[in-house]
């Protein structure tokens, strides 16, 4: 329990840090830009917030079913999924938590007392994050599901087949 | 084969990026994140240099010999030529109040897409080659040189941004970005270098005036079958007149709503209004586009392919012209079309033969927005409605790019929805009106290659429809706009799938009360109506 009190403790200060090193995955130039914390104005950087917020608690709880946790992750892994990341980059910011927790809490982590106890918090994080790639790979082929709809649907494709349109090309036209 | 890192290994790996300046990174041309090149034929028939066979991932983008020399010479063209150009290429003074304003550095937190850097591609090549510091004192200055890195970045970057003009609205020397990129679009053009999905849209509707490229007796069918739909639905038998000469008003809309998903019910809205009111009107089979992707490629080109809108009111001796559901239509009309084909005095200053009013805002062009004029039957009192007919859905309105930053016009379309529906929310503040934030797929990247980037460009506006989706229960976003029809309901697939997509008059044509109609059991969609349900 004790480091469950700890963790609760530095919940500002872990958020924060944790906040900062999912930040800093963006380029520099555009990460001060994330720190506005208006929903609309800036919807990846309250995002990221909102859902750090939510898992960290959920950590803390042990009580959320796999649905709920892929739930609460869906909008921010949503984001990453359609952004400049390769997938083990989308998805790393749940290790993150790991390396902020390590950092702020060295002390206590390394006694003896929490090894056991720290130890079933990190497997906690690890199937954090098997299910942020679960999810992940759902947005992914959403994604390529989309793009399939899209060029099956044009319109025009169903007109070649009945031979009604004069000029056709073979791997695009516009939807509008 | 490797060894798989342990979670511990992998917390240790570096996810941050590197910290060269953004002049020194080269551009990752990623799939999702570029269109396919333009296609030779499109070219041709275009008239545009350097047609060839090419991708955006070759080595070799096969330019001409000189190709440093055209881009030179036709900057220095376009400055002499467009005076907008040469004050925006000299005032930036880098305050970043645009910086975090556009929906594609929003979405995807790339520096290179703050439109003050979007900018600064162009400028810097600018300082190098036409002022005296650049010249001397090089990338100290903020300059440097036209390499083929360069133009690739500018192609790269120029294509991800859809000419929406949010950044301008919060530059205090209203510096337009759009009007930026519209220029290096014109200038990657001379050598070639371009995205199919603009150009081979704008080389159709030069072959067939219309970007779908659907021939004369296509469109005639697919009006017909819509014809059927609208008497499936309020057994109101309809007859669209197409290419009728003499008639008091030419009806010019986006091909998109007679041919696809959803604005297709859009179209039915408009017919069962025309008929309403008795309409003498008249479409045609030449000037069936609305649009024009001449704006997203060249002046030339967009020029051209707007003069067939008078050309064709004077054929056929309309009095006015009465234009659809269209954004980037409208911004060709209020803002180009007047200096490049205008003045239309053989025209007559637009009345509505139905209220009398006159429609001095269109004195110039002759052509008035839908919105407009179904507002002013509105205000008359000319249309009768039941509004109930919409009550199975909750609506929200997105202010569409074109009609709200390049026309002002906010007001008609929520006077409509809110007299042809009784629920209908607005999005925050900060995502409406001027402030609007685009579909992030504009200017001719709605296509299916350019997926990732459409997501990112449009997850601003996202945003606040789930917010409304959550908050309200909105489950229906309207626009007037023809590619936002289109793109926004892919949008919502992915992050609000809840939301459907229509246009303005499709909520019309549904509260419409004919004369002579079969009760309503459902909607325009077929979709049952919440409480007057077929008992059968
Ligand atoms: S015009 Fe729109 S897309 Fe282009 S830089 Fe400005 S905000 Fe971004
Ligand atoms: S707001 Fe205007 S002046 Fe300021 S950085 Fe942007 S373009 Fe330059």
């Amino acid at each position: 329990m004790k480091l469950k009190s700890c963790l609760k403790e530095k919940r500002a200060t872990i958020l924060e840090r944790w906040y900062q090193a999912i930040i800093d995955t963006y380029p520099s130039e555009s990460a001060k830009h994330f720190n506005n914390q208006d929903p609309f104005a800036n919807p990846v950087g309250f995002t990221i917030s909102d859902t750090i917020g939510f898992l960290y608690d959920s950590l803390l709880r042990e009580e959320d079913t796999e649905e709920e946790i892929a739930q609460a992750l869906d909008s921010m892994v949503r984001i990453r999924a359609v952004q400049d990341f390769s997938p083990s980059q989308a998805v790393a910011f749940v290790f993150q938590l790991k390396k902020v927790i390590r950092a702020e809490l060295s002390g206590v982590i390394d006694s003896e007392k929490v090894s056991e106890e720290w130890g079933r918090f990190e497997e906690r994080i690890d199937r954090l994050a098997l299910v942020s790639f679960d999810v992940y790979m759902k947005c992914r082929e959403k994604i390529y599901e989309l793009r399939t709809h899209e060029f099956k649907s044009r319109a025009w494709r169903l007109l070649e087949r009945a031979n009604m349109v004069g000029v056709i090309s073979e791997e695009s036209s516009p939807n509008c | 084969m490797a060894k798989t890192p342990s979670p511990q290994e992998l917390s240790k790996i570096n996810h941050e990026p590197s910290n060269d300046g953004w002049m020194e990174m080269p551009v990752d041309f990623r799939p999702g994140t570029w269109c396919y090149s333009g296609k030779a034929s499109a070219l041709e028939t275009l008239e545009l240099p350097n047609p060839r066979e090419w991708q955006p991932t070759d080595e070799d983008w096969k330019l001409p010999d000189n190709w440093e020399t055209i881009i030179y010479e036709g900057f220095r063209e376009r400055l002499k030529k467009f005076r907008s150009l040469k004050i925006f290429m000299d005032t930036c003074v880098r305050c970043g109040a645009c910086a975090d304003k556009c929906h594609f550095f929003l979405g995807s937190g790339d520096p290179k897409n703050m439109p003050v850097l979007r900018a600064e591609l162009l400028r810097s090549v600018y300082r190098k080659d036409f002022t005296t510091a650049g010249k001397i004192l090089g990338k100290l200055a903020g300059a440097r040189k036209l390499t083929k890195d360069v133009l690739k970045e500018w192609f790269y970057y120029f294509y991800q941004c859809t000419e929406c003009r949010r950044c301008s609205v919060f530059c205090p020397y209203g510096i337009d970005t759009a009007e930026v990129t519209m220029m290096a679009r014109e200038l990657l053009h001379l050598v070639g270098v371009n995205i199919n999905w603009v150009l081979e849209p704008a080389a159709k509707c030069f072959t067939t005036g219309n970007h779908l490229g659907l021939l004369p007796h296509t469109f005639k069918d697919s009006i017909e079958s819509l014809c059927e739909d609208i008497e499936d639905v309020t057994g109101i038998h309809i007859d669209v007149p197409l290419n009728k000469k003499g008639a008091d008003v030419l009806f010019i809309t986006p091909s998109a709503d007679v041919f696809a998903d959803p604005g297709i019910y859009t179209f039915m809205g408009y017919l069962l209004l025309f008929e309403h009111i008795g309409l003498n009107y008249t479409m045609s089979t030449y000037a069936s586009e609305g649009g024009n992707f001449g704006l997203f490629t060249n002046n030339e080109t967009m020029k051209k392919l707007n003069s067939k809108m008078y050309a064709e009111a004077k054929r056929l001796g309309v009095k006015w012209i009465l234009g659809g559901e269209c954004g980037h239509m409208w911004r060709v009309v209020h803002q180009y079309m007047d200096t490049m084909n205008g003045p239309a005095d053989f025209l007559e200053v637009p009345k509505s033969p139905i209220t009398g009013t006159v429609f001095e805002n269109a004195a110039s062009t002759k052509m008035v927005h839908i919105t407009e004029f179904t507002a002013d039957l509105i205000k008359h009192g000319k249309l009768k409605f039941d509004p109930r007919r919409n009550d199975h859905r909750h609506v929200t309105f997105h202010d569409s790019c074109n009609p709200a930053r390049a026309m002002g016009l906010f007001e008609e379309p929520r006077y409509i929805i809110k007299q042809v529906c009784n629920n209908f929310h607005e999005m925050p503040e900060n995502t409406i009106r001027e402030q609007t934030f685009c579909c992030g797929s504009g200017t001719g990247l709605n296509t299916d290659e350019y997926m990732e980037m459409r997501m990112r460009g449009g997850l601003p506006r996202a945003s606040a429809v789930k917010h409304v989706h959550q908050k309200h229960g909105v489950d229906l976003l309207s626009c007037i706009c023809a590619i936002d029809r289109a793109t926004l309901s892919t949008l919502m697939q992915y992050w609000v799938p809840a939301v459907e997509v229509s246009g303005v008059h499709e909520l019309v044509g549904n509260a419409l009360i004919m004369e002579g109609e079969n009760e309503r059991t459902t909607d325009l969609r077929d979709e049952p109506l919440e409480g007057m349900e077929d008992d059968e």
